[in-house]
């Protein structure tokens, strides 16, 4: 899908040669499939949601008068009773990169139309985010025991839990709706869909292997989102 | 025709050489190369069901958010009429309190802003007429944009629903500003500012699947010939106006998911802490100030949301009808980009009495005039395509012309408002109602106004009736005057906007009169819209039929194979495009335009430029 050479165009050295080629007819971005286009689009967009949600955090942050939580202590893990600082975030980080390598290995398979290895490898990203999630319902569940709400905080400025739980719920409903079609895309993968073009149930388009390729972009992206996060709630 | 003619001159054919009249015609120029992606697959439907209402093909979507679009604009109109209503004559309408007015205040600004313009603008003729334009079968993914009107029939019916609500729709004006949004004592500060916060989320929502086929068909879905710089105003305009949406859209939807929480959850993003009869709320330590930077990161580039599609399809339509190729293509399009991006650092130009610090005022009103100088570039352009040109004086031109005068008007009192020590004195007053509602209200309807006069043709396969269309203008026209005109007067006596009534204030002697004029002047304005329904109702039945390309046009839309256009749009093959869209009176043509489609070995001895 992605080879560059397309019949009967040269692609034009330079800097002026990239902008003719940009402005060229038919395709500004030559043998680009348009889901993946849409994709890269959609995630640009998306950014920007993020970007005014981390921007918001960081004023809310600067403005509260009442002192923000230490995250070393309100995120610690109790293990083998001694507290460890960022100990369970440590390891959601660890699963969501990894669920990563597993999804860029699913997109290779699929273009080779290795139909068993890429429908596991989905299923294992399906996992990996599945247990992301877990683990964050876990972290919650923890935080709302000790007494912090979206409203108030016991530990300093209540704008740390309506920040946190705001932030990191918009980031999971994020990783779960991609949990969601991962496992919806394994089905079809093992099902074989892509390999006889099977039209989509909604859409009626048939399916192609660059599906999994797209819903790539989408999962890499929410792991990159996740660093932002980890870096602003977790390291700040 | 052209990929029979297989050599190797294949980069030199379909790049801007010039074809310069006489001798050496021959069929190797014509060489476009092939088409790089095979032909779309697309679902025809094949009941009512899926052919008229759950429809995927991209120009009945058009005409559905056009249809609703227009009806939650009426609902706007009728909401303005009670507002002139109460402004012209206080307590005229017995059940019009001033609860109820601010809610009518903030209903007819977000109506008319978000549901009514963005919508129309960018669902309305985005969808219609980008893959006409651009030569595309239909938007690349149909069925997502389905689901964006339905998300948009949703958003429309939660906005609307929450006029029937216990404490009636939000009454905090269209900017929504926290914390006296969802504090107790401000009309619809319950189910209403919450449903008003659902319906935008949903309207974003849905903004973004119909949002990305835009911009999608427009960069990878054109036709065999179809370059960047070939492509038609119009669609430069809405290409870029979407950009901007994807890109603005995203600080409004944070924005009223917060506020949602700051009402439902009681967390304090937005609300400082806050006394009330004596105590203290529960609220504390959020910034008011913070909500105002969001909504105007969206509020603004939403300005050119609007004028960027209207700029785009009123140069299409003065080149068109006054036989003339668009002065300075190449600068409209760097103007439309320009100002896209210069529209992202303009915002806080609404925020100068906020009590952000001076310097950011200064910052902000340098940007604004920077702004104002591509547009200015665009007011001369329009200017000079006039110029010397062979002008139809038909309604459409009427609409244009009535556009730039407005425009130009409109512009100048933002200049004046965009400089901090002129708009200090001016904020809230009626001078800023008379500049946005001449420069983002009546210029882009205008706009669409010709727009639909041009383009009615090709929907319905017939004219619209001329002298209608004329009283239509005129009354509009005038009308709209006599009420912005002698706002920006009141504006300078200093009378506040958004003011229930003045009682006995020392105004009321110099604006009382006033008000009555201009309250009159907007019943009469108002009442002209159902001049253009009832146009429509008429000819869809009578019009004179229009047959195909009536305004002897250039651009690929007037060129379908059939009036209107059948799903698929072109038949069994796509057009194949030579030119631009604005060969209008070219010497030496048999006719007094070139269509795009036009082989350069036909028009060989013209004296035809390249593009």
């Amino acid at each position: 899908m992605s080879d560059p050479k397309i019949e009967g165009y040269v692609f034009k050295p330079g800097f002026k040669g990239m902008a003719q080629d940009t402005g060229s007819d038919q395709t500004m971005f030559k043998g680009v499939h348009w889901g993946k286009a849409m994709m890269w689009i959609f995630l640009l967009s998306d950014t920007f949601i993020f970007s005014c949600f981390l921007i918001s955090y960081m004023k809310g942050r600067g403005s509260t008068l009442i002192e923000w939580p230490n995250p070393s202590e309100v995120f610690a893990l109790d293990a083998f009773g001694v507290p460890v600082p960022l100990l369970l975030i440590a390891i959601m980080t660890f699963v969501l990169i990894t669920s990563s390598g597993t999804m860029a290995l699913a997109v290779k398979y699929g273009y080779e139309k290795n139909r068993k290895m890429c429908g596991w490898l989905v299923l294992a990203t399906a996992l990996g985010g599945l247990t992301f999630v877990g683990m964050q319902a876990f972290e919650w569940s923890k935080l709302i025991h000790e007494g912090v709400r979206p409203w108030e905080n016991p530990f300093g400025a209540p704008q740390f839990g309506s920040f946190f739980f705001m932030i990191t719920g918009f980031h999971g409903t994020h990783v779960s709706i991609g949990v969601i079609f991962l496992f919806i895309y394994a089905y079809k993968v093992f099902a074989g869909h892509y390999d006889e073009e099977k039209r989509g149930w909604f859409t009626t388009m048939k399916g192609n292997y660059v599906e999994i390729e797209i819903l790539g972009l989408y999962w890499h992206f929410v792991d990159l989102v996740w660093v932002f996060i980890f870096a602003f709630f977790y390291l700040w | 025709m052209s990929e029979d003619f297989n050599d190797n001159k294949t980069i030199q054919a379909q790049s801007s050489e010039t074809i310069s009249g006489g001798s050496g015609a021959s069929p190797d120029m014509d060489y476009v190369r092939p088409a790089e992606v095979g032909d779309q697959d697309l679902y025809h439907g094949h009941s009512f069901i899926t052919k008229w209402i759950f429809c995927q093909d991209a120009k009945v979507i058009g005409v559905q958010y056009f249809l609703l679009a227009t009806f939650t604009g009426i609902i706007g109109l009728i909401l303005s009429w009670l507002m002139r209503l109460q402004l012209g004559f206080p307590g005229a309408a017995g059940f019009m309190t001033a609860e109820h007015y601010y809610q009518f205040v903030t209903m007819h600004g977000m109506i008319m802003v978000v549901y009514f313009l963005t919508a129309l603008f960018l669902g309305g003729f985005g969808n219609y007429l980008i893959p006409l334009m651009v030569g595309a079968r239909d938007m690349v993914f149909p069925y997502l944009n389905m689901v964006s009107f339905w998300m948009f029939f949703i958003a429309v019916g939660v906005l609307l629903a929450s006029f029937f609500v216990p404490g009636g729709p939000t009454g905090a004006g269209w900017t929504l500003y926290p914390p006296q949004t969802i504090l107790e004592g401000t009309p619809g500060s319950g189910m209403g500012i919450l449903l008003m916060c659902l319906s935008l989320i949903l309207f974003v929502a849905g903004f973004t699947m119909g949002g990305l086929n835009y911009l999608i068909t427009v960069l990878q879905a054109r036709t065999r010939g179809m370059t960047l710089m070939r492509m038609p105003l119009t669609v430069w305009g809405i290409f870029t106006a979407t950009v901007l949406a994807m890109l603005a859209f995203p600080a409004l939807l944070v924005g009223a998911l917060m506020m949602s929480l700051d009402k439902v959850l009681g967390t304090s993003f937005f609300m400082p802490t806050i006394l009330k009869a004596g105590e203290v709320l529960e609220y504390g330590g959020g910034s008011p100030i913070l909500f105002q930077h969001l909504f105007w990161f969206f509020g603004h580039p939403e300005v050119y949301i609007v004028a960027l599609p209207a700029f785009g399809i009123i140069s299409d339509l003065i080149s068109v009808h006054s036989r003339k190729n668009i002065f300075g293509y190449r600068m409209m399009v760097w103007a439309i980009v320009g100002i896209g991006g210069l529209s992202f650092f303009v915002w806080a130009h609404h925020m100068y009495v906020s009590g952000m610090n001076p310097w950011f005022g200064f910052f902000f009103a340098t940007t604004t005039l920077i702004i104002a100088v591509p547009t200015a570039m665009k007011v001369y352009n329009w200017i000079l395509t006039l110029w010397r040109g062979n002008i139809r004086m038909n309604t459409v031109m009427l609409w244009c012309l009535g556009f730039i005068v407005t425009f130009v008007n409109g512009g100048i009192t933002g200049i004046f408002l965009g400089n901090v020590t002129v708009d200090v004195p001016l904020s809230d007053t009626y001078f800023v109602i008379a500049h946005f509602h001449m420069v983002m209200g009546i210029a882009p309807l205008m706009v669409i106004m010709g727009a639909v006069y041009h383009w009615f043709p090709l929907v319905a396969g017939r004219f619209l009736d001329e002298k209608l269309g004329k009283w239509h203008f005129w009354t509009t026209f005038l009308g709209a005057y006599s009420i912005y005109f002698p706002m920006h007067y009141l504006g300078f006596i200093g009378v506040p906007r958004r003011y229930f009534e003045m009682y006995d204030s020392p105004y009321v002697t110099s604006a009382t009169g006033m008000n009555e004029f201009i309250s009159l002047a907007a019943f009469l304005v108002g009442a002209a819209q159902f001049i253009l329904i009832f146009n429509i109702i008429k000819t869809l039945k009578t019009g004179k039929p229009a047959g195909s390309n009536p305004w002897k046009a250039c651009s690929l839309e007037w060129l379908t194979p059939t009036v209107p256009p059948e799903h698929g749009n072109w038949g069994d093959r796509l057009p194949v495009v030579h030119r631009w869209a604005y060969d209008y009176s070219v010497p030496g043509a048999k006719e007094d335009f070139i269509t795009q489609t036009t082989p350069p070995s036909e028009v060989a001895d013209t004296g035809v430029e390249k593009t």
